[in-house]
């Protein structure tokens, strides 16, 4: 804006944009090359004394070998959840946006207020709730859904509905935002050129809610497959992700090279999968 | 007759389902708040409700280091959203009003830190730290740094969004009435993006009080809250930790409905003005 200019002159905009895209540049770009040139120095060498770069690429072979169920893992429960969520948040973002009327804004507050209770609290309260004698394992061993001795804490069920649960305001933001877009009028339209509501939704509401899909599912994968808490506290070590094996190798192994090779594979993984993702749903501008 | 039915039963479905999802969200809330009022004298390690109790409420520091980790989270979170609300302001100011070279590369850099996993920028700032020799040296300040990093993306975004919806006339009128560029940026710019700004920060606050995975490779031995609370986890998390969160909750729920009956009032003030 002209104020701004006359204030700071004629480069006001990197005066402007320069604090944040240097801190950014020095605090996330940087760190990125020096991940990747830990993830091939040689594993002999300790955190205080660092790592020397030997262009050792055995690291990516011997962690892929090594980990690959885990990673495996993530992306399955990350992916299931992503669904799980999609439906959820879409459920709730349509009636916000369209059913919710003068309660639109308090609704909306209600998305992002759990946020405000601590993530880790939240969520080791989900152990509670599916706990061994718990009131739900209880009820679904009384229906027979679940066996005798059937539980639910510590299986990749319970570490999936974590994710689910955690990532869920992630989901409906994005949906919210691009829902809230649509015109109701032209629904109305297709009602009177007799549309069903099933049509009404998969021609006119869903095709138009795509940006909002597309962003809010790749905001809940993202973070859902690197995560490692859920499968801490709600699974067991047979449901153990890649972020445990990352985060173990870094703080208990003092492996730096591997623990950055996996680091930089999952990064890798998660790249291809986004950019295969946006192409094939049409909403590269996205990016 | 029937489609009218049909609607209204269609209507009021959507509504339902939404409140249901709703209601699962704050399942655990709710869970959170009850347990602040477990009595766990009898049983440190039995996750599950006893018997009702004001202690926990009434001495919620009782827990040693829980209340120290707090400090250092809320001191962390404040310094954290200062740095991170000014400087990705500023930025999402260069974004919306300016068009110059290399934007779409400030555009990209600011979105790749939202669109990459916690554990992949939590350790490649670790490798950074100790390829740069600072690996003895992990704590406060390298915490500092990598929350202020990850919370600049989500104020320029919240900023941004506010900011683009802004009518650029006001300012225009403002100028022609003959008010100079101070006077134009903070009677009529500045206000209008305040409450973009203070959701910015209040959510920049939120994700550095909140972060784990980042700051459980770069935190040395320093601890936070939600470190003290991992940690706890595996011996037997004592119910003040609920306290924490139940407070935390409300204060949050509060500064937000104030802010929203504050913008009303004001609102309904100006309509009655005119």
């Amino acid at each position: 804006m002209d104020s701004l200019q006359r204030v700071f002159g004629k480069n006001a905009a990197y005066w402007l944009i320069g604090p944040a895209a240097l801190w950014l540049a020095v605090f996330f770009a940087f760190p990125m090359l020096s991940l990747l040139t830990t993830s091939l120095s040689d594993p002999a060498g300790s955190p205080i004394t660092g790592y020397t770069l030997t262009w050792r690429v055995q690291n990516y072979i011997e962690v892929l070998g090594d980990y690959w169920p885990y990673m495996m893992r993530s992306l399955l429960y990350a992916g299931i959840a992503t669904l799980l969520c999609l439906v959820l948040g879409y459920v709730l973002a349509y009636a916000i946006a369209f059913k919710a009327g003068r309660w639109k804004t308090v609704m909306l507050v209600l998305v992002i207020a759990p946020f405000f209770t601590s993530f880790l609290v939240r969520t080791l309260s989900w152990k509670l709730i599916l706990a061994d004698n718990g009131f739900i394992v209880n009820t679904l061993q009384t229906l027979h859904i679940l066996g005798e001795d059937g539980r639910l804490l510590a299986t990749p069920f319970a570490v999936i509905m974590g994710l689910t649960y955690n990532f869920l305001p992630f989901t409906i933001l994005p949906l919210y935002t691009s829902l809230e877009k649509i015109d109701p009028k032209l629904n109305e339209a297709a009602a009177d050129l007799y549309a069903s509501p099933f049509q009404r939704f998969t021609k006119i509401v869903w095709p138009l809610s795509l940006p909002g899909v597309v962003g809010g599912t790749l905001l809940t994968f993202i973070p859902a497959t690197g995560d490692y808490i859920n499968a801490s506290l709600l699974g067991s070590p047979n449901t153990q992700m890649v972020g445990n094996k990352i985060q173990q190798l870094f703080t208990t192994a003092n492996d730096y090279p591997h623990a950055a090779a996996l680091s930089v594979l999952l990064m890798a993984i998660i790249v291809g999968m986004v950019l295969v993702y946006v192409r094939r749903a049409g909403t590269e501008e996205l990016l | 007759m029937i489609t009218r039915l049909g609607r209204w039963i269609g209507k009021h479905l959507m509504l339902t389902l939404g409140i249901l999802v709703l209601v699962y969200m704050y399942i655990p809330n709710m869970i959170v708040a009850l347990m602040s009022f477990n009595d766990s004298s009898q049983s440190r390690n039995l996750y599950q409700f006893q018997s009702f109790t004001w202690d926990n409420w009434l001495n919620p520091c009782e827990p040693q280091g829980m209340c120290e980790s707090l400090r250092v989270s809320i001191s962390i979170g404040l310094l954290a959203t200062l740095v991170a609300t000014a400087i990705g302001t500023l930025a999402a100011f260069a974004l919306v009003r300016h068009r110059f070279e290399g934007r779409s590369t400030a555009n990209l850099m600011i979105f790749l830190p939202m669109a990459t996993p916690e554990i992949v920028m939590g350790s490649s700032l670790l490798a950074l730290f100790v390829a740069a020799g600072f690996g003895g040296q992990l704590g406060f300040w390298t915490i500092l740094i990598a929350h202020i990093m990850f919370c600049i993306s989500f104020v320029v975004v919240t900023v941004r969004s506010r900011l683009a919806g802004l009518d650029s006339n006001l300012e225009k009128a403002a100028m022609d009435l003959y008010a100079n560029e101070w006077q134009t940026f903070w009677r009529i710019t500045f206000p209008l993006v305040f409450p973009g700004i203070l959701s910015a920060a209040l959510l920049a606050f939120s994700l550095s009080f909140d972060d784990f995975i980042i700051t459980n490779l770069n935190s040395g031995t320093t601890v936070t809250f939600p470190m003290f609370v991992w940690g706890a986890a595996q011996r037997g998390v004592p119910m003040q930790v609920n306290v924490i969160g139940t407070l935390m909750f409300i204060l949050a729920l509060a500064i937000v409905i104030g802010g929203e009956v504050a913008a009303r009032r004001r609102a309904k003030g100006k309509a009655a003005a005119l």
